[in-house]
């Protein structure tokens, strides 16, 4: 099922091997297995519900498995490892913090160690190379927490990217955003992928913004996944065997849409099968 | 008299800096909290007739481990109430039972710097750089994980041992600046000279510099004032504490609002034209029901 990787073939930056997660007696994950290439852009689709953050937080080693494991760059993954860059979905920064976006940006070099950092001349460049990575120098010195969503998204990945990561984890970052600025996200990331020779996986609940960025799809649903290349995994059939019942997938005006049901019968999920599918985007 | 500037100086810089990460990760009910319990301890101390410092530190430390231990994830609501009322009911016990004049209380509920003697302040010297020192090697992670916990985490620092080093750390500068300008009124000093400061520059270096700055202009202020008038010293590090505080945020409103055209107008022309976001706390994620 592994395509041929369009950037960097063989650079496995992430190796998910059948992770399962139990929590309070339900299944949140059942053996999960995907890989992450170097350079790739790897959007993890599902609704709310269909653990995607259960899968992001064993991957940042949040919480342990109870079966498979998680290698990152081909080794297993340490306790604390700081080769993943990660952007939770809400952070909420005070607008009246006290701190300039750069000085959010340079706590991402090493804000875990203990001590102050010296000034230098180099993590002042660094700082404003990153800056520059995510076009934000237009409002670097302004306070973050007054930043607008966007604004503080492309800090957010600057503070993450400043750390060299090999993967780049953000958890819904196109939830709180209007269309226009999640777009201008996404093809930002895709740009970061290709330059900074990085993996990103991106959780959405809703494909479509994506599409044309995406090199490689996780599907989850109900705890379990499929992965491959968007025309490989968003097929019918292939749904159809995830949800465990008949899916349709409809191409309309360049979008993707995932419906329960044959095309007679789209109104309503079979009982017991909640969170079918996400419904595509209405806007 | 020269105790008292001297004590009093190294208690505005400690409460300038501590303060400075109260206000930052929103701890201001256990900075309340902190020094009330410490302020039973001391009255414990007078009670069996040992140094009141130690009363002081004993039952500050008790205090921010109970409220550290007790919380849940961040929540300390609940646990620093009960931590509150816990240790006042102590406090109320112990006076009751001793002799001690009615001043010696008042003091340590309102502060009584003039009367340091040059035997009390080596411990408060020590206690200070204890708490800077602790500060200094925090830095860092402290920063992070008040700013942005759940990245924190992600990068491997733990949150839970961050926060009791902290409540630690307050009650360290509880116990030293308590005897000073009392336990209702130090909770001022943490708050209202950093949360000025904060409103003045979006540098946190520079924010706690100003915090330490304004700390010691009230103190040297209330100093001076008490002097003058003999009124309690605690009512004057309150009210200048208060008046930094709202002088800040206006300073802070009026250039917001000097600068807010030009800036929405790029914000609005870069992100959504014609319809300019809705402030970030009134925003929700929007959850589409599945069919």
């Amino acid at each position: 099922m592994r395509p041929a990787a369009q950037h960097h073939p063989h650079v496995r930056a992430l190796a998910v091997d059948g992770v399962s997660v139990t929590l309070g007696g339900r299944r949140i994950l059942d053996e999960v297995a995907f890989t992450v290439q170097r350079g790739q852009f790897t959007g993890l689709i599902g609704s709310n519900g269909a653990g995607k953050t259960t899968l992001l937080r064993v991957i940042l080693g949040l919480q342990r498995p109870h079966a498979g494991r998680v290698l990152l760059a081909g080794r297993p993954r340490a306790r604390r490892n700081r080769s993943i860059g990660y952007v939770p979905q809400k952070v909420g920064l005070d607008p009246d913090l006290p701190m300039r976006a750069r000085d959010l940006v340079e706590l991402g070099i090493d804000g875990h160690r203990l001590g102050i950092a010296r000034p230098s001349p180099a993590r002042r460049e660094l700082v404003a190379e990153m800056l520059a990575a995510v076009d934000a120098e237009r409002f670097a010195d302004s306070r973050v927490g007054r930043l607008s969503g966007g604004e503080q998204q492309r800090i957010l990945i600057a503070h993450a990217l400043v750390a060299r990561p090999q993967l780049l984890l953000l958890d819904e970052p196109l939830a709180n955003l209007d269309l226009r600025s999640g777009q201008e996200i996404v093809s930002l990331l895709d740009r970061i992928a290709t330059e900074h020779e990085i993996a990103v996986l991106l959780s959405v609940h809703e494909m479509n913004p994506l599409l044309s960025v995406m090199d490689r799809v996780v599907y989850l649903a109900g705890g379990r996944a499929v992965s491959g290349t968007t025309d490989q995994v968003i097929r019918s059939d292939v749904l159809s065997g995830l949800y465990g019942h008949r899916v349709e997938v409809l191409h309309v005006a360049g979008r993707i849409l995932v419906v329960a049901g044959g095309p007679a019968a789209t109104n309503g999920s079979p009982d017991g099968l909640p969170g079918a599918a996400p419904l595509p985007d209405a806007r | 008299m020269q105790n008292a500037w001297i004590v009093a100086t190294m208690v505005a810089v400690i409460a300038g800096v501590v303060g400075f990460f109260v206000v930052l990760r929103g701890s201001a009910f256990p900075a309340h909290a902190i020094p009330n319990g410490a302020f039973a301890g001391a009255a414990g101390a007078v009670l069996v007739g040992v140094s009141s410092l130690l009363g002081l530190g004993v039952f500050a430390v008790l205090s921010a481990l109970g409220i550290g231990s007790l919380g849940r994830r961040g929540r300390h609501d609940v646990a620093t109430a009960l931590a509150l009322v816990a240790m006042l009911a102590c406090g109320a016990a112990f006076l009751s039972r001793t002799t001690e004049y009615a001043p010696e209380i008042f003091s340590l509920l309102f502060g009584e710097v003039l009367g340091v003697s040059t035997t009390e302040l080596l411990p408060v010297a020590g206690l200070g750089a204890a708490c800077l020192l602790a500060v200094a090697v925090l830095y860092r992670p402290l920063l992070l994980s008040s700013v942005m916990p759940e990245i924190a985490e992600a990068k491997g620092v733990r949150s839970d041992r961050i926060e009791i080093a902290f409540l630690i750390v307050l009650a360290l500068a509880t116990a030293m600046t308590v005897p000073v300008v009392g336990a209702l009124l130090i909770f001022s000093l943490m708050i209202g000279p950093p949360a000025a400061a904060r409103a003045l520059t979006p540098r946190p270096g520079a924010a706690i510099a100003l915090s330490v700055a304004l700390a010691l202009i009230t103190v040297w202020a209330a100093i001076a004032l008490s002097y003058q008038t003999n009124w309690p010293i605690g009512f004057f590090v309150g009210t200048i504490s208060a008046l930094a505080y709202g002088l800040g945020r206006g300073w802070n409103a009026a250039r917001t609002h000097h600068h807010q055209l030009p800036h929405s107008a790029t914000f609005t022309d870069a992100s959504s034209p014609g319809s300019p976001a809705p402030p970030l706390g009134q925003r929700r994620q929007k959850r589409r029901r599945p069919i």
